[in-house]
């Protein structure tokens, strides 16, 4: 029974693996998202120290002590060794002791807060959680978008995100680090693109029915591609006012790629203030 | 090591462990410490709003201490006439613990009234629980322990229609150590109620 | 289940917000389960009725306060559950399968209908399968092997039972009435809360988890004073079976963690029924505290339900390898060192808010030293095979399977522990496949090896051992083929609760992943024929020893199913295994000088009673109709205190009928015994 388990384990894992040789985690575009990977085989190989030989413990044992192997020595009434107690309590406590070591490193490194250390100027790009859509605000560049944004390359981006609605998370699994929306707040991560190229964004947490299309592109370009970008969405005909902003409240699903050229009053600010702030905000 | 005269004695006890009192009044107490988990989530509630005033009305405008005072006064005199009335039931004389427990029931809907006319004019003074996160969060501390107080005064009632019928029975007696365990737990509640939401409140 | 029909504006005052609209006549998929259920139904109570059985259900189960029949009909109301579960699960897979489409309308399932039964999964599996399978086997097996008469305080075991059915009950109905939650297990505010879920979904979770959330509360005061208080003369703490000291964790943690639960689910109630701003986006709601306290409630709930697993596969394993279990101490020092960690790790659960690097490496560290005794369990285990004599028994190959899945998703778990590769994994099928790997082949799989283990116990026949091994062999197959792909799926950046997606990259793994669970639902089909074949040849396989395993603690020292009052003459207790040690002495099975009565309480109504009142009371909240729910409420208090009242709650058995119980037994496991005791008494009587 064991060796089929053990057999099916040995056949499946490597098909899975083969099939998902570009897993997004796996095929990191940018700092975080490496630093993430390294993290992530790092500790499995720090666990398989131990937990490879429970596994052939765990097949062995019952095989060589089996009921009708009258060759092997039975001690009934053995029950106790402070040796192997020793060794049961220590061996895993030191490899708790070294990824705890870790933890604590990374849990700092990885500061979703922390901003990342580049020659390149920070960017800054505001992320607005609705029903069931993203609204990005660019600040800098006075443009907005709904479900696109565009980065340049090697450039360090710190994304402020809230709510308007219900807990979204904030998640591009080729950057790394996801961080949840909420509204009345504003969460930090700071992401970098190493690479070109156009990654998906999504809500990793559970929002309501429109949920599974709320997501968005991330294009990663040059400086150049980056200006075009930003001249493109300059040359929308719509504005980001509290009247579209109105619009862009209602619950929509699989809501399409939309450009705003011009950005009036400090929209993301006045959707904090508007949960946080004073008593009777409409 | 148990000697074996224990062992008798437990052996003994087993027997006729469906209405041992020492397990009821155990379990109760038992009963007693999640009760008190349930009162700490409450008060953690309330430490984390303590400022979500959203701009509205706070406690320091509508806090007035010497009633709140006077409210904590009939509550802990409840509980040492409870205690007067446990004293009668153990010396089994049935006029003076029904004196004592119909003064802490007084007491207890003293108390009660107290509180009632405060939510009343808490709220029709801009403060009722839909105001804000603070008010939501000190109605719902407050109101449960009120809601503890109410479920107490009518257990009490009940026991006296089981006292006046099987008067100082096994049953009975552990009922009520049962509901003085209860009454002085509330009062302990309602002690850190008053530090922490009124004292601090007025702060 | 569409939740248009059910916006009420103006609830009326007789019906509340009910209409002849919530009911879902003209759902493809929800009519011929709802037909079928009402056939089933009406065919179940017209066997009962024709065979004249009502009266017996009533007196001998309904009414029972015998913690053995409790434990039998929390383990089928949890088999009920379990199918129910898994058909969501089935579903969910199924429409994950064919959902590879960019549009909402993918697949076979709207999201409206999609997101009520992933809510509907988690929280039935957790809560009515989980749940009454760990109290289930608590009841069955711990007044046993702590030789008590029952538990301490039997009316209330009867009440906390029922009051778990209508949890049960109320999720069922809104299968057919109205609509579940389509929020999620956990509900999160705001999505929560009135103005985002606007419908009666919540409100029958709400329902359903206080009511029976209360009942389980007062299971775990119950056993937590059974254990400590009624343990026969002679047994320490340290003598008690590892089960024992297991459950008792366990309750500790129910007692210490469901008022948590309580407050937490009475403050979104407020929410939705006041107005209140507990968890609001504005006017000062706070929706992280509700993720905190829900989570201080839910880590700890984790333990509850893999801790007496972990007794599961204590027992069977040293029984099977004939020999005491290795490093008892250090097992029940690992089980309480488990038991208060996990009341510190609470926010691995969401690292992604955005607490503190600090904060998080706080909570990381912390969960990865739970670890720590978590592995010393499973050496321990290890080292009781080791020099043994292993057989392999079904109840074995659920233990063998679980050290083997279980060891994979504790590794799994650690990684999720580190919050920094957490921010990519969360809210990923990387963890559902790891609380899958740990709550399956970890709880699930422990809560199988005890049902195989004690079911001869509960019933005094056995069940077949080959179709045990079967269903064990296809669960776990069926284990790996659905949730290794979750794993790899996770790594490939697709998160949790998609009702569609635009990636063809993962239909095939999803294929994978439904083709695995309908594995798994063989493995079910196996056990539910496995019942049928068992209870059809029981007179072939009747346990007439009380001791089919050749077992080592007390509760195999009784008869097969135990007579009601459990011992004839209280145990007294001199080892961990007494009744190994007895064996060993031949002293097992002794004959009594003579009998004594036993004192025993008497079955009641209220239990009953009071949780068809709460039944009331909850349906008519959910649907806003208040008179009916202060009928509800008032019917509560009024009859707890009209039972309060009665006399007549306990008697005694005569020293005759135990006798006869006894002989009965005796006459299998120890006739001259039995004979000599018999001589001398009818010498005496002459």
């Amino acid at each position: 029974m064991i060796k089929n388990i053990l057999k099916c384990f040995l056949v499946i894992v490597p098909v899975f693996l083969l099939s998902g040789c570009d897993l997004a985690l796996f095929d990191p575009k940018g700092p975080v998202a490496e630093e993430a990977k390294s993290l992530i085989i790092i500790s499995t190989l720090l666990m398989l120290i131990i937990i490879l030989p429970v596994l052939f413990m765990i097949v062995y044992f019952p095989y060589k002590y089996r009921k009708n192997n009258k060759t092997e020595d039975y001690r009934p009434d053995w029950e106790h060794s402070t040796k192997i107690e020793i060794v049961v309590w220590t061996v895993p406590t030191l490899i708790v002791i070294a990824l705890s070591y870790v933890t604590y490193v990374t849990s700092h490194s990885l500061d979703p807060r922390k901003p990342i250390v580049s020659d390149q100027e920070q960017m800054v790009i505001q992320v607005v959680a609705m029903d069931w859509k993203w609204l990005f605000i660019y600040p800098e560049q006075g443009i907005a978008t709904v479900n696109e944004i565009s980065i340049p390359v090697n450039t360090p981006i710190q994304f402020q995100i809230t709510s308007d609605t219900v807990m979204n998370s904030f998640f591009i699994p080729r950057l790394g680090s996801q961080i949840y929306a909420m509204a009345g707040m504003e969460n930090r991560v700071h992401l970098m693109a190493s690479q070109e190229g156009t990654f998906r964004g999504v809500s990793a947490n559970y929002s309501g029915f429109g949920f599974s299309g709320m997501k968005f592109k991330v294009h990663s370009v040059d400086n150049e591609g980056f200006a075009n970008w930003v001249a493109k969405v300059k040359q929308s005909e719509q504005v980001l006012n509290s009247e579209t902003l109105k619009q862009l409240q209602e619950k929509t699903k699989d809501h399409p790629i939309e450009y705003f050229s011009q950005v009036v009053d400090q929209q993301f600010e006045k959707l904090i203030e508007k949960y946080s702030g004073a008593k009777n905000v409409e | 090591m148990t000697t074996t005269a224990d062992l008798q004695q437990q052996d003994q006890a087993h027997d006729h462990h469906h209405d041992t009192g020492g397990d009821t009044v155990f379990g109760f107490w038992i009963y007693i410490m999640s009760d008190c988990i349930l009162f700490a989530t409450l008060f953690a509630t309330y430490a984390v709003m303590s400022t979500s005033f959203a701009g509205g009305i706070t406690p320091k405008d509508l806090f007035d201490l010497n009633f709140v005072l006077g409210e904590t006064a009939l509550l802990l005199f409840s509980s040492f006439t409870f205690g007067m009335a446990m004293l009668y039931a153990h010396r089994k004389s049935m006029p003076g613990m029904i004196t004592w427990l119909c003064i802490t029931f007084a007491l207890g809907v003293g108390f009660l009234a107290m509180e009632l006319y405060e939510f009343h004019h808490f709220s029709t003074s801009g403060a009722s629980p839909q105001t804000s996160g603070y008010w939501s969060a000190f109605y719902g501390l407050v109101a449960t322990h009120g809601l503890h107080v109410t479920g107490g005064l009518i257990w009490m009632l009940v026991l006296f229609a089981h006292f006046k019928r099987d008067g100082f029975s096994k049953a009975n007696m552990v009922r009520l150590a049962c509901l003085s365990l209860f009454w002085h737990f509330l009062d302990v509640i309602w002690i850190c109620v008053f530090s922490v939401v009124y004292l601090m409140g007025v702060l | 289940m569409s939740s248009k029909a059910n916006i009420v504006t103006e609830p009326d005052i007789i019906f509340g917000k009910l209409t002849w609209d919530v009911i879902p006549f003209t759902d493809p998929v929800i009519l011929p389960v709802m037909l079928a259920c009402l056939l089933g139904g009406i065919g179940l109570f017209a066997f009962i009725t024709k065979m004249g059985k009502w009266g017996y259900l009533w007196r001998e189960w309904l009414t029972s306060v015998d913690h053995k029949r409790i434990g039998i009909m929390y383990m089928i109301v949890a088999v009920v559950m379990l199918v129910r579960g898994f058909s969501d699960a089935l579903m969910m897979r199924a429409q994950q399968a064919l959902a590879t489409a960019d549009e909402v309308g993918a697949g076979y399932l709207p999201p409206e209908h999609y997101d009520q039964i992933f809510t509907a999964h988690g929280t039935i599996m957790i809560f009515f399968v989980a749940m009454p399978l760990v109290i289930g086997l608590m009841n069955i097996v711990v007044p046993l092997q702590i030789g008590a008469r029952d538990v301490a305080f039997p009316f209330l075991n009867s009440l906390s039972f029922w009051l778990f059915v209508v949890g049960a009950l109320l999720v069922n109905i809104s299968l057919f009435v109205g609509e579940f939650a389509a929020t999620g297990w956990l509900a999160y505010p705001p999505l929560s809360g009135i103005e985002y879920s606007p419908w009666v979904g919540v409100d029958y979770w709400l329902w359903a988890l206080q009511i029976s959330g209360i009942g389980t509360l007062l299971t775990g005061v119950n056993f937590f004073v059974t254990i400590l208080k009624m343990r026969a003369p002679g047994m320490r703490l340290m003598q008690m079976p590892v089960f024992t000291w297991t459950a008792l964790c366990t309750n500790v943690l129910i007692v210490i963690s469901f008022p948590i639960l309580t407050v937490t689910l009475t403050l979104l109630t407020l929410d939705r029924y006041v107005g209140t701003h507990f968890f609001t986006n504005d006017l000062g709601g706070n929706q992280m505290m509700y993720v905190n306290l829900i989570w201080a409630w839910g880590h700890p709930e984790v333990y509850i339900l893999i801790l007496p697993a972990f007794g599961v596969f204590s027992e069977v394993t040293a029984t099977f390898s004939r020999k005491r279990l290795f490093g008892y101490t250090s097992l029940v020092w690992a089980t309480m060192a488990i038991m208060i960690l996990s009341f510190v790790v609470w926010l691995h659960h969401f690292f992604t808010m955005g607490s503190g690097a600090s904060v998080n490496a706080f909570f990381g560290i912390a969960t990865m030293i739970i670890s720590v005794p978590t592995g010393v369990k499973i050496f321990n285990w290890l080292f009781t095979m080791y020099k043994g004599r292993v057989e392999f028994s079904a109840s074995m190959w659920w233990t063998l399977s679980f050290l083997f899945t279980f060891t994979i998703g504790g590794m799994t778990g650690v990684m999720l522990a580190i919050p920094a590769a957490d921010f990519v994994l969360h809210n990923s099928l990387f963890l559902i496949a790891h609380f899958h790997n740990v709550i399956i082949g970890g709880a699930v799989f422990g809560y199988f090896a005890g049902f195989t283990y004690w079911f001869p116990k509960a019933t005094g026949f056995m069940l077949d051992e080959k179709l045990g091994k079967l269903s064990c062999a296809l669960w776990t197959v069926g284990f790996f083929v659905a949730f290794m792909p979750l794993y790899i799926l996770g790594f490939n950046g697709m998160t949790r609760r998609l009702n569609y997606y635009d990636n063809p990259e993962w239909t095939m793994l999803l294929w994978v992943a439904a083709f695995g669970a309908l594995i798994v639902l063989a493995g079910i089909v196996t056990q539910l024929y496995m019942g049928y074949v068992s209870i059809r040849d029981r007179d072939q396989n009747r346990d007439l020893t009380g001791d089919p395993w050749n077992a080592r603690t007390l509760e195999w020292a009784t008869s097969s199913p135990p007579p009601f009052y459990n011992f004839a003459k209280t145990p007294v207790i001199h080892d961990r295994d007494e009744h190994q040690y007895n064996k060993d002495r031949n002293t097992a099975y002794a004959v009594p000088e003579s009998y004594e009565p036993i004192h025993m309480p008497r079955n009641t109504w209220c239990g009953i009673v009071m949780s068809g009142f709460a039944l009331i009371m909850g349906f008519a909240m959910v649907w806003h109709i208040w008179w009916l729910a202060a009928f509800g409420f008032i019917g509560i208090f009024a009859s707890v205190i009209i039972y309060s009242f009665e006399r007549d709650k306990d008697y005694y058995v005569q020293v005759d009928e135990i006798e006869a119980l006894e002989a009965a037994h005796l006459v299998h496991v120890n006739p001259q015994g039995l004979r000599a005791m018999q001589d001398k008494k009818s010498n005496l009587e002459a």
